[in-house]
């Protein structure tokens, strides 16, 4: 990736949070955006994995909506994880189009399709507002969805943005993730506030806000051991280090982000669901979207919840977490460029 | 954890029952609902459509349009699809005739590769054998260091080396490791990879020439939607693998990728992730998984486990004092115990036919931390007190719930509870009380 992406990267993420852009470098190719976008379309373009593509093509290259093209859209949608519910109402909206004289041809049900997706998907744009003293970030989610990986560069882009960050480790159960947390607080250059394994994560979200408090900090964000949804206890648990957090500052954690695998199939939406009973998530992180998952699983919980997509991760390197996009996002899964025709 | 679309099934088989004779809208209907849920359960959409054109080819067939109980029959055609589908019967790991046994593990990053190489270590171990981990992760940070943790938990060896970057020496130096110190199956956990990243996908097959594994293993994430399938071929045609672990599939994921693995890969699954702790591992049984997808139980299940977990004669002794009326609280928290090894009270429920259905049980939270409390107020009354719970008054049950960190109130509710159950027991006692353990 070049410097020039990465820069328009960071301009995102001001506009993310809230902050006064970086300064402007004097030869920026493209606007972040973009750059995003077009990676993602090579990634697509390149992945193996052409699972949609005879659906896509053939919606694209036909002259006439016939009753097979709309067979052929139902099933692109459910092949990327966007769920029967929501498969069933973007068809509706888009015969109704149709009917309507909107849509004649593939093409333009091509493009129909994308413009239905991104008015879905982003009423505005993403928002982590940062507010007076510590803003208190909580990142939840299920085992391997990508938290830990999330923080470190969430960390890392609000340093370069001139922010105080404190990152508490929260994730006092699985092995070594402390350690994990660590690396990713020393690249980024943050403190961080840990204790051993096994330690009360009530505890460590409690010391980490008030460290952040303690020590001016602009950002503090709290990881969270992994759990499944459906695991009571530890849902409980959860309820309480978002408690307890509230009690180390007053409105505090400001924002609460859900992370999700961009590869999970319909039981995102029972993560999304039964997480927010839990805690008030504010926002969610769509991770290890690379060409070859679809994460039309956020359609689904927007459709439910209308809980917003804030962040979108594309792979492991620093500058891969990016400000969601939901027209690059739309047009990534479902243009022709990604159906197959590379 | 197939709750959902065991719901959705039932669903649609009561809605055939009592009707008589099918016709072929009924059928229709019915297929449509099964399509619609092995699509909400994440089945892969080709699968989808061959398995619905299977079981409508069967269903529309004289064994049930003339049949007095059709629902009946479609319910036992799904069964023989499913479990056609996931490939018949169990499929143990292959070891080596010359060991040490080689097992390569692959899979995306977070599908649950590491701890589910402590998993199966343990599982080898506890089946006698002498395994040895490799910790071949360089990338993901601290992944090293996880395993190491997982090793110490387990008792089992891990092969390690600070601050290396090349995963083929460090599988390679692992097997000799194992050679030298005589282990006999060397577990090689592997960095997570996405299957279009060509570059860690050369890497992978790499590591694969240089240790040449017995078994190549997938860790797939059970809660993966569509896009497991084109990882699934993928992997298969970069390194071949032999065989899938299914993780996390103690959640409510409706976990089709176990109807497809082997349809698609010609893998089977061997082995499937029930949980968090490192003796969550269990063999995969398709036949069982059919039925349990259909709402019909698992008690095979059950039963081993209670095989494996419950000593057969305190069992019988536990069961004649409950007949006499005669239980303590001692026996009464050696029972709890044995129960608690056989793995948490929810997913037991789950393969007990009909009750992981109903929906009242299904609202019923076990809470684990209650049975802890349970447990520790127990251990804090002295032996006399276990035997005879009648002298336990105010001031020693103030003792017992400052030792075991509760209230007296909840030593009250124990202590009332538990002698409630000793007269319900006593009254039973003739009429034969049918022991949970006995069976």
């Amino acid at each position: 990736m070049t410097d020039g992406s990465a820069e328009g990267a960071l301009g995102a993420f001001a506009e993310l949070f809230g902050l006064a852009a970086p300064e402007p470098e004097e030869d920026r190719p493209e606007p972040s955006r973009r750059g995003l976008f077009r990676r993602l379309r090579e990634s697509i373009a390149s992945s193996q994995s052409q699972a949609i593509s005879p659906q896509l093509a053939g919606i694209y290259q036909s002259k006439m909506v016939t009753d097979e093209l709309w067979d052929d859209l139902e099933e692109a949608l459910i092949m990327a994880d966007c769920g029967m519910a929501a498969t069933t109402d973007i068809v509706d909206a888009l015969r109704e189009q149709a009917a309507e004289g909107r849509i004649t041809s593939g093409e333009s049900l091509g493009n129909a399709l994308t413009a239905e997706i991104t008015r879905r998907l982003a009423p505005e744009s993403p928002r982590i507002a940062l507010g007076d003293g510590p803003t208190v970030i909580l990142v939840v989610g299920v085992n391997g969805s990508g938290k830990t990986t999330t923080i470190g560069k969430l960390a890392n882009r609000l340093t370069e943005l001139g922010q105080k960050v404190v990152i508490g480790a929260g994730d006092t159960f699985r092995a070594a993730a402390v350690e994990q947390l660590s690396v990713w607080a020393d690249r980024a250059g943050v403190d961080i506030v840990k204790q051993g394994q096994g330690a009360d994560p009530g505890a460590v979200a409690f010391d980490a806000v008030a460290a952040g408090q303690a020590r001016g900090a602009d950002v503090v964000i709290i990881d969270t051991a992994g759990r499944l949804q459906t695991q009571h206890n530890l849902m409980e648990e959860l309820r309480k280090v978002h408690g307890v957090t509230g009690k180390a500052m007053d409105g505090a954690p400001h924002h609460v982000l859900l992370v999700i695998d961009s590869t999970t199939g319909q039981n995102g939406l029972s993560q999304a669901q039964l997480f927010s009973e839990a805690v008030p998530v504010s926002g969610l992180v769509l991770t290890k979207f690379d060409g070859v998952a679809r994460g039309g699983i956020v359609l689904a919980i927007e459709r439910e919840l209308g809980i917003p997509v804030t962040l979108m991760g594309v792979g492991e390197g620093i500058d891969d977490l990016q400000p969601f996009d939901a027209q690059a996002f739309a047009e990534a899964i479902f243009s022709p460029a990604s159906g197959g025709n590379a | 954890m197939f709750d959902a679309l065991t719901d959705k099934l039932q669903g649609v088989f009561s809605g055939l029952k009592g009707r008589g004779k099918l016709t072929e809208a009924d059928i229709d209907k019915a297929m449509r609902a099964i399509r619609l849920s092995l699509l909400e359960a994440d089945v892969s959409l080709p699968v989808v459509k061959q398995l619905t054109t299977a079981i409508k080819e069967r269903a529309t067939g004289d064994e049930v349009m003339s049949s007095i109980t059709p629902d009946q029959q479609v319910v036992k055609i799904v069964n023989e699809e499913l479990t056609r589908l996931m490939g018949g019967t169990n499929v143990s790991l292959a070891m080596s005739p010359t060991p040490p046994t080689v097992i390569l593990m692959a899979g995306l990053q977070g599908s649950g590769k590491t701890t589910h190489t402590a998993k199966l270590a343990r599982m080898l171990a506890a089946e006698g054998r002498a395994p040895l981990m490799v910790a071949c992760d360089v990338r993901r940070p601290a992944a090293m260091e996880q395993l190491a943790v997982l090793g110490e938990q387990i008792d089992v060896p891990v092969h390690r080396e600070d601050g290396a970057t090349d995963p083929v020496k460090v599988a390679k130096d692992g097997i000799a490791a194992a050679k030298r110190t005589g282990r006999d199956v060397v577990l090689v956990d592997t960095a997570g990879r996405l299957s279009i990243d060509a570059e860690m996908m050369d890497e992978l097959v790499a590591i694969r020439k240089a240790v040449k594994p017995t078994s190549v293993i997938l860790v797939v994430d059970a809660m993966t939607g569509q896009t497991a399938v084109d990882v699934a071929v993928a992997f298969q045609d970069a390194v071949q693998f032999d065989g899938v672990i299914l993780s996390k599939l103690d959640g409510d994921a409706r976990g089709g990728a176990a109807l497809w693995v082997r349809a698609v890969t010609g893998k089977p699954i061997l082995f499937v992730g029930t949980g968090e702790k490192v003796d969550a591992l269990e063999a995969f049984h398709p036949d069982r998984m059919a039925s349990r997808i259909l709402g019909m139980g698992d008690v095979l299940s059950l039963i081993e486990k209670a095989q494996q977990n419950v000593d057969a004669d305190d069992a019988k002794r536990i069961e004649e004092k409950m007949r006499g009326g005669n239980l303590t609280l001692d026996d009464f928290l050696d029972q709890l115990r044995q129960v608690r090894k056989m793995g948490p009270i929810g997913q037991l429920m789950g393969m007990i036919p009909g009750l992981g259905q109903q929906s009242k049980m299904k609202d019923v939270e076990i809470d684990e931390r209650r049975i802890d409390r349970v447990e520790a107020i127990i251990s804090s009354m002295t032996l006399s007190e276990r035997a005879r719970p009648d002298i336990i008054n105010g001031s020693r049950r103030r003792r017992i719930a400052e030792g075991s960190g509760t209230t007296v109130q909840e030593v009250n509710q124990l202590l009332a509870q538990f002698k409630q159950m000793q007269k319900l027991m006593k009254r039973m006692g003739k009429g034969g009380l049918p022991s949970m353990l006995g069976a």
